[in-house]
C-alpha cells in the first residue's frame, strides 16, 4: 500500500515536472549567447538584439515569426526551427525577466 | 609565492572539505582554458556563486582559432586574437597559470606541473587537441626548422605563417593541406584557401594555392564554398580532393602524396591529424581510436571516469556535430548546469544546444552553417527540419561574423 501511495506520487510529479524540464528556459537561452551576448547583453553596437529585459510577448511572436517564415532572417528562421512553442514560450519568459 | 600561498588555501579548503561534507562549497577544477574550459568555468560560477571554481590554463591569455586565417590574409590583426583571462576573475574564478600533468580519478585530485594537487569534488577537462606528426613523415623535424606550418592552433604559428605569406614571391605557390574529418573545424580549411586566396589576388595575383584535401569532397558547406571558388579565385585556387599527404621535405619545399606523386611549393601548410590533447590520453578519458572521448550528451560526463567532464574539440563528436568553438562554449553550458544539479543532489535538466559557424571566402563577404541538437534519447542529434547554410555568401553574414566573433569571445572569457 505504501509503495503504491509512492508510485502515485512518483506518477504525479513526473508528469509535470517533465513539462518543467523541458521548458527550462536558462538552460534553452544559454546556447544564444554566442551570437545574442551573456544574458542576452551583447558588446554595445552589437548588429543583433539585446535580449535582456525585451518583453516576453514580444520574443515568443517574433521567435514564431522566424519559425514560420514570416519574418525575414539570415540565420534565425533555421534556428527558430528548432524549438517548439513551450520552449519558446520559456526562453521568452527567462529573457524579459533580465536586467538590460 | 602567490600561488603557493593559494594552494596551501586549497588545501585547506579541501581538508575542510572533508571534515564537514557541505555540498555548497564544493570544488569544481577545469582543466583548460579554451572556449569550452573558459564558458564552462564562467557558467558555473554565474549559475552557483556558492561553489568553487578553479581554472588550469598553461597560457597566459587566450588565443582565438576563429578569426585567426583573417589574420593569415591581413584582413584582421594578431590582437584581435588575444584575450586576457581577467574576465573570468571577475566571475570569482580562480584561474591559475599552470600545466595540468595528471588526473587521479580515485582520490579526485588534479597533479599541476609545478608541483602541488588540486582536490576537486567535479572535474571538467576540455584540452583542446595534439597532433600525430608522427603520421607524416619528415614533418616534426620541418616544422621544427619552421619550414613546414600548420597554424591549426592559433599562436606564434598564426604569426609564422603570415610572414611566410607576407615573404612569399608574386607567382608563388601556397600549398595548404588537411586530413580526413573528423578534425578540429570542419569549415576552417576551405575558409583559409579563400581568404589566402584573396589576400594573393589583390596583392601578388601571379600566385596559386592549391588545396589539398584527404577527404573525398569539402566537408562543410561545400557547395557556397565552391561557388566563391568559381567565382572569386578561378584559375588561383586549385581544389584537389582525396589527396594525402604522407611526407614532407621541408628542405626541397615538397610534399609527397599517397600515390607517390611530389608537389613543390613556396608555404607549406600541412595539417597533421588531431586527437584529444596528451592529458586526455594520459588520463584514460580516450574511449575511441585512440583519438577522441565519448561522453554522455546529458552531462558531458566522460564514459570511461565518473565525475570527469570532458568538452570540446576532444569529445568523440555525436553526429553532424562540428568540432567547432559554437559547440565547445555549447558543450560547456551543458556540463555547467549538470555540475550545479548534480553537487545539489539534484538530476540534470536538458540543455538544447546550438551551432553557428561563419567563415569568411573574401575579406568582405561570409557563409555560415548552423543547427540546434538536442537529446534523443541516446545522443545528441539535429533537431528535424532546423539549421541550414546561408542562402548566398554575403556581407551581411561577414558583418554577423564578426558579431558572432565578438559575443562568443565575451560569452566565454568576459
Amino acid at each position: 500500500m505504501e509503495r503504491m501511495i509512492t508510485l502515485a506520487a512518483a506518477l504525479l510529479c513526473c508528469a509535470p515536472g517533465a513539462l518543467a524540464q523541458d521548458a527550462n528556459g536558462r538552460n534553452l537561452a544559454a546556447g544564444c549567447a554566442i551570437c545574442h551576448g551573456t544574458e542576452g547583453r551583447p558588446f554595445a553596437n552589437s548588429p543583433v538584439v539585446p535580449l535582456a529585459g525585451l518583453p516576453r510577448e514580444y520574443i515568443a511572436t517574433q521567435m514564431r515569426a522566424f519559425r514560420d517564415g514570416k519574418r525575414p532572417a539570415t540565420v534565425m528562421h533555421q534556428l527558430a526551427k528548432g524549438y517548439n512553442d513551450a520552449q519558446i514560450d520559456a526562453m521568452a519568459a527567462w529573457y524579459a525577466a533580465q536586467k538590460r | 609565492m602567490k600561488r603557493r600561498d593559494f594552494l596551501r588555501i586549497a588545501g585547506a579548503l579541501s581538508l575542510a572539505g572533508c571534515a564537514t561534507p557541505a555540498p555548497s562549497k564544493a570544488r569544481v577544477v577545469v582543466i583548460g582554458g579554451g572556449f569550452g574550459g573558459a564558458t564552462a568555468a564562467k557558467y558555473i560560477r554565474m549559475w552557483d556563486p556558492s561553489l568553487d571554481v578553479v581554472l588550469v590554463e598553461r597560457d597566459s591569455t587566450f588565443i582565438s582559432c576563429p578569426i585567426s586565417n583573417l589574420v593569415l590574409a591581413g584582413y584582421a590583426s594578431f590582437n584581435d586574437l588575444v584575450h586576457g583571462y581577467d574576465g573570468l576573475r571577475r566571475h570569482g574564478v580562480q584561474v591559475v597559470h599552470d600545466e595540468a600533468v595528471s588526473i587521479d580519478a580515485a582520490k579526485k585530485t588534479v597533479r599541476l606541473a609545478r608541483g602541488g594537487d588540486i582536490a576537486y569534488e567535479r572535474l571538467v577537462v576540455s584540452p583542446g587537441i595534439d597532433f600525430l606528426f608522427g603520421e607524416i613523415q619528415g614533418y616534426e623535424p620541418a616544422m621544427n626548422e619552421g619550414r613546414v606550418l600548420h597554424a591549426w592552433k592559433a599562436g606564434a604559428q598564426t604569426q609564422a605563417l603570415r610572414r611566410q605569406l607576407e615573404a612569399m614571391r608574386d607567382g608563388g605557390v601556397y600549398l595548404l593541406s588537411m586530413t580526413l574529418a573528423p578534425y578540429r573545424c570542419p569549415p576552417g580549411p576551405y575558409e583559409r584557401a579563400s581568404v589566402i586566396a584573396g589576400y594573393l589576388k589583390q596583392h601578388k595575383p601571379r600566385s596559386k594555392v592549391i588545396l589539398l584535401d584527404e577527404n573525398p569532397d569539402v566537408v562543410s558547406k561545400g557547395p557556397l564554398f565552391k561557388r566563391a571558388w568559381a567565382d572569386l579565385y578561378k584559375g588561383m585556387l586549385e581544389y584537389r580532393p582525396s589527396n594525402k599527404v604522407v611526407a614532407v621535405d621541408g628542405r626541397a619545399g615538397t610534399v609527397h602524396l599517397e600515390f607517390g606523386e611530389t608537389l613543390k611549393a613556396d608555404v607549406l601548410n600541412v595539417i597533421p591529424p588531431g586527437r584529444a590533447s596528451d592529458i586526455a590520453l594520459k588520463s584514460g578519458l580516450v574511449t575511441t581510436n585512440n583519438r577522441w572521448c565519448d561522453v554522455d550528451w546529458r552531462t558531458m560526463e566522460s564514459k570511461a571516469v565518473r565525475g570527469v567532464h570532458v568538452l570540446g574539440d576532444a569529445t568523440l563528436s555525436a553526429a553532424l556535430m562540428p568540432k567547432s568553438g559554437s559547440m565547445a562554449n555549447n558543450h560547456a553550458k551543458i556540463a555547467a548546469a549538470a555540475i550545479v544539479e548534480a553537487l545539489r543532489g539534484r538530476a540534470p535538466q536538458p540543455v538544447k544546444i546550438l551551432n553557428t559557424c561563419y567563415s569568411f571566402v573574401s575579406q568582405k563577404e561570409a557563409i555560415r552553417v548552423s543547427s540546434v541538437h538536442e537529446w534523443d534519447g541516446k545522443t545528441l542529434s539535429p533537431v528535424k527540419g532546423s539549421g541550414g547554410v546561408s542562402a548566398a555568401r554575403s556581407e551581411a553574414e561577414a558583418t554577423y561574423a564578426w558579431n558572432w566573433a565578438r559575443n562568443i569571445w565575451s560569452d566565454s572569457l568576459a
